[in-house]
């Protein structure tokens, strides 16, 4: 057996959000448990039925135990992995082989964070995470992480590919348009060019505008195997393949700054899908800062290597441009509450099923999802999604 | 030097570091140099690593200014460093003002007192 076998024999059948932006007085599983059920009732089926859990939270080690107890179920299939942010792209390879062999019908992957309301303070939970989980030979430095290392990233993809500031202000600009095309987007006033490069710098080249948003929120999918799926009340959205790399930790142990592990993960999702980067019909990638949307353009062959700069030039990626790029507004302008890859599967599923509205693709059939994780694009893993006549 | 100090690996480099000594570690089968120290090589997964001096000269490979505010100490340079040896670490340049720290520029390291324990800085090779 091998990854190509799996290929469209799973489908994602249900999707839910909730607590997007502010949740005052809710917590992390108050907002999970809301957008389990959304999920499952988009899906037309009841938290009795979910036999397989995936999910995984940043402040809690043993977390899935959490989330079991207070849904009150009883899965036979867990999956609790963390790789940071790419988690929630990353369980479907796992959920993906658990369907298929009969071990469980119904996951739900799901994920919840009041980060930015919550009364425990993000300073506190950054210093708690130092002490508990240490970098040793990067601490005494005091980068300013996340951002100090993907600023790293970007001054050395500018350094050895010319890429510019205006550039990676592209990025945050075409992700601020598709926000305004989208009611539960967080920030959604105009942003030009020049108010990006002009705002207040954060770790160079970044400033505020290159690094995501800091919210609340929960999102949550359900899974079946595609005999079961074509039953449900909505259209199914295969999962044509799922591949996950993890290449480091550290920047400083971050082999070339200018490659992320979605070169690894994005081949091999494209050779067992049977599809490339020319047949897709959008890209919903993790923009944790503007430079994440040109790595992932570069890595996985939408365009080459040192040419993500060129490629986002005048609009190309923005609603209305050559090719859709992060459609909901990313985690730069829609919603980012900490671990974000529930979100952008999740928006390859509604753009795929035709429900979204003024931004939606028009006759879109195929997604590519490449969710990133840790403080310096350490993992990354892509799945490539599709309607049912693409099988 | 000894390949089975008492101490770990990472004790030992800052047991060195706070005798002013700044230590690297060097495969003993593949012949690579490793950072930060382990016990295993990450390259071919030989458990002997030797210990030898770092020569000390480097190459900014990149760098960062982190913004803060004048009453807190105000911006700071944040730099990956390769050794001549092969090897990266993260580090600091200093001398220069945090935004004069240029990639590929040609460092040296030193060793200083951080908080009552040795840290490996760099200055700029040209100068002293």
């Amino acid at each position: 057996m091998s990854l190509k076998d799996l290929r469209g024999r799973t489908a994602i059948v249900g999707v839910g959000t909730a607590g997007c932006g502010e949740a005052h007085g809710m917590g992390d599983l108050e907002i999970l448990a809301q957008a389990a059920k959304a999920a499952l009732d988009d899906a037309g089926l009841a938290l009795k039925d979910v036999d397989g859990l995936c999910t995984a939270n940043l402040n809690a080690a043993m977390w899935p135990l959490n989330v079991v107890e207070y849904l009150g179920i009883r899965p036979k299939f867990v999956e609790g992995t963390n790789v940071g942010g790419a988690a929630f792209v990353a369980h479907q390879l796992p959920a993906m082989l658990a369907l298929d062999a009969g071990v469980c019908d119904v996951v739900l992957v799901c994920y919840g964070s009041t980060q930015r309301t919550s009364p425990f303070g993000r300073k506190e939970r950054g210093a708690a995470r130092i002490l508990l989980d240490p970098e040793p030979f990067q601490t005494p430095y005091q980068p300013f992480n996340p951002p100090s290392s993907y600023a790293l990233i970007a001054a050395r993809h500018m350094h050895q590919y010319g890429t510019t500031r205006r550039h990676l202000a592209e990025v945050a600009v075409a992700a601020r348009k598709w926000a305004q095309l989208n009611p539960e987007a967080f920030s959604r006033e105009p942003l030009d060019i020049e108010t990006v490069l002009g705002a207040r710098m954060i770790s160079d080249p970044f400033t505020a505008y290159d690094c995501c948003l800091v919210t609340d929120g929960a999102a949550a999918y359900v899974m079946t195997r595609a005999d079961r799926a074509r039953d449900l009340k909505k259209k199914p959205v295969h999962i044509l393949a799922n591949a996950t790399a993890v290449w480091h930790r550290s920047v400083s142990s971050m082999q070339d700054l200018t490659v992320t592990p979605s070169k690894e993960s994005g081949e091999r999702a494209f050779a067992a899908a049977g599809l490339g980067p020319k047949d897709i019909d959008m890209l919903q990638t993790y923009d944790a800062f503007s430079i994440n949307t040109l790595l992932a353009l570069e890595d996985l062959g939408f365009c080459k290597k040192g040419e993500g700069g060129s490629f986002v030039e005048d609009g190309a990626i923005a609603p209305g441009g050559g090719f859709p790029v992060n459609t909901n507004g990313g985690g730069l302008s829609c919603v980012h509450p900490n671990m974000y890859g529930a979100f952008i599967t999740i928006e390859a599923v509604r753009q795929l099923r035709g429900e979204c509205g003024e931004r939606q693709i028009e006759g879109a059939k195929t997604a590519v999802v490449n969710g990133n994780g840790g403080n310096s694009a350490s993992s990354q893993s892509t799945s490539v999604l599709a309607t049912a006549d693409v099988l | 030097m000894q390949a089975n100090s008492p101490l770990g690996p990472e004790a030992h480099y800052q047991a060195q570091l706070n005798e002013g000594r700044f230590l690297i570690q060097r495969c003993n089968d593949c012949a690579r140099h490793v950072f930060y120290p382990r016990v295993v090589c990450p390259y071919c997964g030989c458990a002997e690593l030797l210990w030898v001096e770092a020569e000390g000269a480097g190459t900014v490979y990149s760098t960062t200014t982190v913004r803060r505010k004048a009453e807190a100490g105000g911006d700071y340079d944040v730099s990956l460093i390769d050794l001549d040896e092969g090897v990266r670490m993260m580090s600091r340049v200093e001398g220069p003002a945090p935004a004069e720290v240029k990639i590929g520029m040609r460092v040296r390291a030193r060793v200083i007192d951080h908080q009552g324990a040795g840290l490996v800085v760099f200055i700029a090779e040209d100068e002293k």
